[in-house]
């Protein structure tokens, strides 16, 4: 697979659907989406990276091991539950705020850190069993 | 996120808008706790020389964290919290009674004995491939299967404490671990699916998940459900997990295979995780149909198969102890011949029967996770060999071990005055009382009796015989170092836990008749639940 037009394209790819699988993480809120999906697209992302490049540069490119991103996404969302203990309401119950960014109103709550945390653990573990089965394949 | 089209609906009449006091907090935190400390031990996987400073002190507040939970449900009796401030039945309900809490008290003792055990037993790659994080994960799962009130949830933790199980089992990737943990995960999930389709059957039934509501439209069913066919299936699943016969076959064929710790942490809490949910899904919700229909003192023919099936279990793990040679395989045996005890409480169904079994499960937590952490130590004195043709002279080596050793032993078996003998006692009187044939209140006693013999031929052969051949004492002397203070701490705490529980059984008494009380009774449970004023 590391055809020069391949391994041309990939970066550009791969940049694309990482910001596209953002998006889609913060579109989940209100519409089709989410955390789950936006995890996946993100971590084919990683995937197509590494047949094109080689598994090191991915890994070199994602700086923290796969399964430690996993973990702090369980930690976020984990944690995103526990908040409501100051609030005086279940765990799990979503909190709601909203912010003011260029005078823009933004809602925030701990639904979102939920979502984000679902996020990470689906891209490091389904990125982290797509690079070793890639290492298996090249030995 | 923007929410462009946001309708503006009121939420409030689905929603509990009370404030929820910080002491429910106890509900969910054994849960909560273990996944953030079990994450946080992930991310820090590298670092394998200060993962134990974190997982000891973590599982020592999660001892603190139960033991507060289950006085809370003592003084206050079963409390519920509804995740997300939904209503029940439709926000997913946590309801814990004195069964609960007694069982996620036991398991946290226990795996805070393993995480000390495991300091040693544990190499270094082992803690890189996450020991400890999956403990933590393990005890997340087996906490919220004791905890939730929803019938779905508890296949979720199932779920959870199997993956976390899988990880521990092959955390060495030998051949042997791999063969084990195959048969395991195939008939675990072979059991999961089961578990699952019942579910899916209940809910297209009732509609409902919530086990205080299932248990209201129980009560309130008149008789041509076929819940029967739904309570076959659960018990069917359920006693596959705990690894009653004829679906046995896999504990004895995994549980020799990973590290000790390991072993030791399973045997005392999977196997218990199946009795628990026999005992809440068959004994409390599915009897009040049946007592509904016949309210007399016969058995109807599900607890007749359930009887059945138990004494076979105990027969036949006692007679397997007795051809074992490996001692980490009779052990395996012995974990399948108290779950044949457990049954047979179930299958009585009186509130003396349940209690015993709920007494017995406590015992089996502590002694078989005791046993195997011994049967580790001794096979460390002989230089790692788990064959009792190999491991000699025990008594010789290392006395304080050999005496430990024979008090658990004595204990496993049912003898006085070990923790092993009260719930049998309660067991053979609960099914002298009842109308039930003369075989379940004897092979109760021969199961005690066999399984005396096993461990009495262990104890004579590998711990008192002195060794043959003058050994040099060289090698006696690197075996005795190879005992440290994390090994004889959780093993001596066990067991003092154990002869205490022996001596004074009283508190242990009341906690177990109460709790069964709080099952062949729920309406403590359900009125925790819906309030006082759904239960006339």
């Amino acid at each position: 697979m590391r055809t020069l037009i391949f391994r041309t394209a990939v970066p550009y790819l791969a940049s694309l659907m990482i910001l596209f699988s953002i998006f889609v993480l913060l579109r989940g809120h209100n519409e089709p989406g989410g955390g789950f999906i936006g995890g996946l697209i993100a971590a084919s992302a990683f995937a197509i990276y590494g047949i094109a490049n080689g598994v090191a540069p991915v890994r070199r490119a994602m700086h923290f091991h796969p399964m430690s991103i996993a973990a702090a996404g369980l930690l976020i969302s984990s944690i995103s539950g526990l908040v409501s203990v100051f609030a005086g309401v279940p765990f799990m119950t979503g909190l709601w705020g909203s912010i003011y960014i260029l005078g823009e109103k933004i809602k925030i709550s701990s639904i979102l850190f939920f979502d984000i945390g679902v996020y990470l653990v689906v891209v490091g573990a389904i990125a982290s069993i797509a690079l070793a089965l890639e290492e298996r394949e090249r030995e | 996120m923007a929410g462009s089209s946001e309708a503006e609906i009121d939420l409030t009449p689905a929603m509990n808008l009370e404030p929820v006091p910080l002491l429910d907090w106890l509900i969910i935190m054994p849960v909560a706790w273990c996944i953030v400390i079990g994450t946080f031990l992930l991310m820090m996987r590298k670092n394998t020389a200060q993962q134990h400073l974190v997982a000891i002190p973590a599982m020592a507040v999660q001892v603190l964290i139960t033991a507060g939970l289950l006085s809370q449900i003592i003084i206050n009796g079963p409390t519920t919290m509804v995740m997300g401030r939904w209503l029940p039945p439709f926000g997913i309900a946590f309801t814990v009674d004195i069964l609960g809490a007694v069982l996620a008290f036991t398991a946290a003792v226990v795996a805070l004995a393993c995480t000390i055990y495991g300091i040693k037993d544990v190499n270094h790659s082992g803690r890189r491939y996450g020991f400890y994080s999956f403990l933590f994960l393990l005890m997340a799962g087996v906490s919220g299967a004791f905890l939730t009130g929803d019938i779905f949830n508890l296949y979720v933790w199932f779920e959870v404490l199997l993956i976390a199980s899988f990880g521990l089992l092959i955390l060495g990737s030998e051949k042997g671990q791999l063969d084990g943990a195959t048969k395991y995960a195939f008939l675990n999930l072979v059991a999961t699916t089961l578990f699952l389709i019942a579910t899916a059957y209940l809910y297209g039934i009732f509609g409902t998940l919530n086990m205080a509501d299932i248990a209201l439209k129980i009560a309130q069913s008149d008789g041509t459900l076929p819940l029967n066919t739904v309570a076959g299936l659960f018990v069917l699943a359920f006693v596959m997990k705990a690894a009653a016969f004829p679906v046995n076959f896999w504990l004895p064929a995994s549980y020799h295979t990973p590290r000790v710790v390991v072993s030791a942490l399973f045997a005392g809490l999977l196997t218990k995780v199946g009795v628990y949910a026999i005992l809440r899904v068959y004994t409390m919700l599915f009897s009040l149909q049946r007592e509904a229909l016949e309210p007399t003192v016969n058995i109807d023919a599900l607890s007749f198969a359930v009887a059945i099936v138990a004494c076979l279990t105990m027969l036949l793990g006692a007679i397997g102890a007795l051809a074992q040679t490996n001692v980490r395989r009779l052990l395996g045996f012995l974990v399948v011949s108290g779950i044949g005890m457990m049954l047979i409480g179930v299958a009585i169904g009186t509130r003396e029967a349940i209690g015993g079994t709920i007494f017995y499960a406590v015992h089996s937590i502590l002694v078989m996770t005791a046993l195997y952490i011994a049967a580790g130590m001794a096979a460390k004195l002989c230089g790692g060999a788990e064959d009792m043709t190999k491991i000699r002279g025990i008594y010789q080596k290392n006395t304080l071990l050999a005496a430990i050793t024979l008090m658990l032993f004595l204990a496993v078996a049912g003898l006085p005055p070990f923790s092993g003998f009260w719930p049998k006692l309660m067991l053979v009187k609960a099914s002298i009382e009842l109308i039930i044939p003369w075989w379940a209140p004897f092979s109760i006693l021969l199961t005690g009796f066999l399984t005396t013999i096993a461990v009495a031929r262990v104890w004579a052969l590998s711990y008192w015989k002195p060794e043959d051949d003058a050994e040099d004492m060289a090698e006696t002397e690197k075996g005795n170092g190879a005992l440290g203070v994390s090994d004889f701490v959780p093993l001596i705490a066990l067991t003092i836990i154990v002869v205490a529980v022996g001596l004074f059984p009283q508190s242990v008494f009341e906690l177990a008749y109460q709790s069964a009380e709080q099952l062949i009774n729920p309406v403590a449970y359900i009125e925790s639940v819906f309030g006082s004023e759904v239960v006339e």
